[in-house]
């Protein structure tokens, strides 16, 4: 059998750390970084004695991510505690939860290439805390511990195995990005750590109702590992069924530089967590009037943002998705189009150019290094004639670099564009006398041949003549030759 | 009579008249321990340099005529699973016999804030396991009415040295009869509150679900003014009670008129020894004349009290001791190759056999295909035991039972017999189980001349209740007449 008759069967365990102030279960500071073991107090290193006390918000910003993606929320929830040794994790059990969840059903719609919709379904989202680090010295021979992470809040997504491509896993996790952004639980940034996922991946016949046995790759913390992690896992299994073998559960580690999965652990050594309630945490009692709250002070959401420009705006089906497949993009498009009115121009240069730069970095929206205004002044420019496209291409690729306001940049290098009428003649002139040829093309009826001659005054001028004007001007002159 | 003798109302109001100075007093409970701790071993280690220091401050505070607290100045001791800042904290274990606090308990911050004074800290059965102090990893404490036997446990440390006049009272742990066994066996009071009125934060967890700190004092006043002094919410601890604070010396009252006390039959019975039981007897006699009403009761819980409480206690402590791994504090051993050694060699030599005992019925009774038949159903248990005493407190103000079912034992009786020892807490554990406070209180002494104390327990929160029937007994009986011997010598 080929590679086309089998399906892929991809769920995502999405860990995304919380943008809460202070730690889940203490009040020391979640920043990233800092001296090894600074954030930390008796709590968080579990020194003899010292006890949990469940950070609030942290809940709060639980519930967010469950309305957001249209879960239901556990009105009577609970900590339990995961035990289990490992040198990160002091207290030797991670608080966690088991049976109750807070958030549970709900599910998110990724758009496929296709153009359609497709619903991913969320089995849960339950609020735990992170794991210290572990930093290895090969020249000392050890292992240091830094719990400045332990105990930062983490909201765990588990998704149901609905996706069938390494695509449509990596379009389910932006969306999750995309939403824990636009709410504000999360920085969501990949790079610290705050979001990552363990993979778990299956195939089976095309055809066949049964879930093949499946594999787990954890802690994946790049949509372009993801993808490429799926690709080549998918395959192994494939290759193994094909070989007349089967796949075993186990739990895999992907190296990112051979391109290959390895096994860590067998299912023979899974582990027994004696999941049980935490005593000295209370349970979790939600009133439907917080629920209601939270829900009533949700910000507005991708899905609705897109409905909006698809009918305020008139953008096209893919601009819309693509605006508002990051808050950072949508909050842009918002302050441009108040500067420069605009927004089917506005969604071109953030659908274009600017998510080819950041693409070219290899960077996400939210290091966008200028504001929504600066784009909108940037259109504006166009708009009133004061730059062509082109300059403003040369702009744009400016403000990435050295950010400064549109028209500063404009400015100090000189690309103000010329639309001094007296000026462009000059230049209109110059290039009929050197071109006679595109004339007589011209007046035979090759319309190709003004946009020769356009070309070549834009050379002359450095791209700063007014376009309307060149086109304008070059008809009367060879009218009158 | 020396200054070692006194209550901690008798002193606070003998320094408040400069009658006494905290120095002098501070000075005599260390002769006293110099004089008879060798023979008791009731303190693992002692503060004197802080502790006299800080005594002469507060001489000096008070002789300006600075404003102090009430009991500035007041000695006391500290069971030694209740973090000190700056000391050591071992809870005589192995594993952190050398294990300094960087923090205080709240208990010990409020205790500082009222400047009283730390004598030292007080052996127990290792991490509070155990009801004789023989599992401590460093001595067994004596029983100072019998030098041969067991002062109880865990708090036997805290219980012995009130008992014998090495501190004018001490805190202690309570899971399942930590504190009132051991007072019991002492001759003195010993206090478990609520589940929930003293806050947990800085005491080194057994079983969360039951721990609690109490006072052990040498007459009802002292349990009181202790009680006022540590209870109260802390936002440290989740599990502590928010209830406005009460003054609960206000429960001093001498007079049970009108008060309604239940007998469970079932704590009179098999197990109970014949002088045990006639004891209370005589208690309930005296309540009687006293002008309560105390009235023959059923209590049927004792059978599934034990079960119940060895599968949750365990079941917890084996969770709570997972982070004594020998990688960031505490023992660790010296042999190993990899991780796996650290974990295993570090915790096989660093804990005793009771706590290993404890920790493997733990892992068992949480473990996945056993969890349903033991740890949920002892949970549900729990709330059938829970729903008994509402009944009873439906129709009486207290509950009467022996605390301990004997009088001190012998040291090493029972040291082998994990399951008898276990019995030493019948009457004490259900009263855990149930989150309810309850007091011993001393009655007479049996014909070896050993203490019998009897068990009040009261309904959630209502500690008031036990105080006044307590002070009640103690102010028309004479406990206190009697002293502890220091007979038996060291065996």
């Amino acid at each position: 059998m080929a590679k086309e008759d089998y399906e892929v069967i991809i769920g995502l365990e999405v860990h995304c750390e919380l943008s809460t102030k202070t730690k889940i279960f203490c009040s020391c500071p979640t920043d990233f970084g800092g001296d090894p073991n600074t954030h930390c107090c008796p709590v968080c290193m579990a020194l003899p004695g010292a006890l949990p006390v469940l950070n609030e918000k942290v809940v709060e910003y639980a519930v967010k991510a469950g309305l957001a993606t249209n879960c239901e929320i556990t009105k009577v929830s609970k900590n339990d505690r995961k035990n289990y040794f490992y040198p990160d994790l002091p207290k030797s059990y991670q608080i966690s939860q088991f049976d109750l969840p807070l958030c549970h059903d709900g599910h998110v719609n990724v758009e496929l290439e296709n153009g359609e919709e497709k619903e991913i379904r969320i089995e849960r989202i339950h609020i735990e805390e992170d794991a210290g680090k572990l930093n290895h010295d090969e020249y000392e021979r050890g292992s240091f511990v830094d719990l400045n992470r332990a105990c930062v809040p983490l909201i765990e997504i588990v998704s149901k195995p609905d996706m069938r491509s390494a695509e449509e896993a990596e379009d389910y996790m932006r969306k999750l990005k995309s939403i824990f952004e636009y709410i504000e639980v999360s920085d969501c940034k990949m790079q610290e750590g705050s979001l990552r996922a363990d993979v778990n991946v299956s195939v089976r016949k095309k055809g066949t109702e049964k879930l093949g046995t499946r594999t787990e790759m954890k802690n994946m913390s790049s949509f372009r590992s993801i993808v490429r992690a799926i690709k080549y896992e998918a395959s192994r299994q494939i290759e193994v069924i094909e070989d007349g073998g089967t796949i075993s559960q186990e739990t895999l580690r992907w190296d990112d530089i051979s391109g290959k999965t390895f096994s860590m652990r067998d299912k023979e050594d899974a582990q027994d967590y004696r999941y049980f309630p935490d005593p000295d945490l209370a349970p979790i009692i939600l009133s439907d009037e917080y629920i209601d709250n939270i829900r009533k002070n949700l910000p507005e959401l991708p899905e609705s943002r897109k409905k909006r420009y698809l009918a305020d705006y008139d953008l096209s089906m893919k601009a819309a998705n693509i605006v508002t497949s990051s808050k950072y993009y949508s909050n842009m498009f918002e302050e441009a189009i108040k500067v420069c009115d605009n927004p089917k121009s506005v969604s071109n240069w953030i659908m274009s150019d600017i998510a080819r730069i950041l693409n070219e970095k290899d960077e996400e929206p939210d290091s966008i290094p200028f504001t929504g205004e600066d784009l909108g002044e940037l259109v504006k420019l166009i708009d009133d004639g004061k730059i062509s496209s082109a300059i403003a291409k040369k702009v744009l690729e400016e403000m990435f670099e050295n950010p400064e306001k549109p028209g500063k940049i404009v400015e100090k290098n000189g690309w103000v564009q010329i639309s001094d009428e007296g000026a462009i003649k000059e230049v209109v002139s110059k290039i009929l006398d050197s071109n006679p040829q595109s004339i007589i093309d011209f007046k035979a009826g090759k319309d190709k041949a003004l946009g020769f001659l356009v070309g070549q005054a834009m050379k002359e001028t450095k791209g700063k003549a007014n376009p309307q004007l060149l086109n304008k001007l070059f008809k009367e002159e060879i009218d009158k030759r | 009579m020396e200054l070692y003798e006194y209550t901690i109302h008798e002193i606070a109001e003998k320094l408040e008249k400069q009658e006494v100075t905290s120095y002098d007093l501070v000075k005599s409970y260390f002769d006293r321990i110099k004089e008879k701790d060798g023979v008791v071993k009731a303190y693992v280690s002692l503060m004197e340099e802080e502790a006299l220091a800080k005594a002469k401050d507060i001489d000096e505070r008070r002789k300006k005529g600075e404003k102090l607290g009430k009991y500035a100045g007041v000695p006391i001791g500290i069971k030694d699973n209740m973090n000190v800042k700056g000391t050591k904290t071992t809870c005589s274990s192995k594993m952190l016999e050398n294990y300094e606090s960087p923090y205080d308990a709240t208990v010990i911050e409020k205790l500082k804030a009222e400047d009283m004074i730390f004598l030292g800290k007080l052996n127990m059965d290792e991490f509070a396991m155990g009801s004789s102090t023989e599992h401590s990893y460093f001595f067994p404490t004596h029983n100072p009415w019998d030098l041969s036997r067991v002062p109880g446990g865990s708090s036997g440390g805290s219980a012995a040295a009130v008992a014998a006049d090495l501190a004018p009272a001490a805190l202690g742990s309570d899971t399942g009869g930590s504190i009132r066994q051991p007072a019991s066996l002492c001759g003195i009071i010993g206090l478990k509150p609520t589940y929930g009125l003293v806050s947990r934060y800085g005491l080194v967890a057994f079983a969360s679900s039951l721990d609690q700190i109490g006072p052990l004092t040498k007459d009802v006043t002292d349990s009181a003014i202790i009680l006022n002094l540590i209870s109260g919410h802390d936002e440290k601890d989740s599990t502590s009670s928010r209830r406005e604070k009460i003054d609960y010396t206000k429960s001093l009252v001498n007079d049970v008129k009108g008060m309604k006390i239940g007998l469970p039959k079932e704590f009179l019975a098999e197990g109970v020894s014949p002088e045990v039981k006639d004891a209370i007897l005589e208690v309930a006699e005296k309540y009687r004349e006293l002008g309560a009403e105390v009235e023959e009761c059923s209590l049927d819980v004792g059978k599934y009290s034990l079960a119940t409480y060895y599968i949750i206690a365990c079941a917890e402590a084996s969770s709570n001791l997972g982070r004594f791994d020998g990688i960031r504090y505490g023992y660790r051993t010296e042999k190993f190759e990899n991780l796996k050694d650290i974990y295993k060699n570090s915790r096989s030599e660093g804990f005793g056999p009771e706590v290993k005992r404890r920790i493997i019925l733990g892992t068992y009774v949480l473990s996945s295909g056993y969890y349903d038949a033991y740890y949920k159903k002892a949970q549900k248990v729990r709330t059938i035991i829970k729903n008994e005493y509402d009944k009873l407190f439906e129709k009486y103000d207290l509950i009467l039972t022996p605390t301990s079912p004997i009088t001190a034992f012998k040291m090493g009786e029972k040291s082998n017999n994990p399951l008898e020892m276990y019995m030493a807490d019948i009457c004490t554990v259900p009263v855990n189980i149930a989150g309810l406070p309850g007091m011993n209180v001393p009655c007479k002494l049996d014909s070896n001349g050993l203490p019998i104390g009897f068990l009040l327990i009261g309904n959630s929160f209502e500690e008031e209740k036990i105080f006044r029937a307590a002070y009640t007994y103690e102010q028309n009986t004479n406990f206190r007449d009697n002293k502890p011997t220091f007979k038996g010598g060291e065996n």
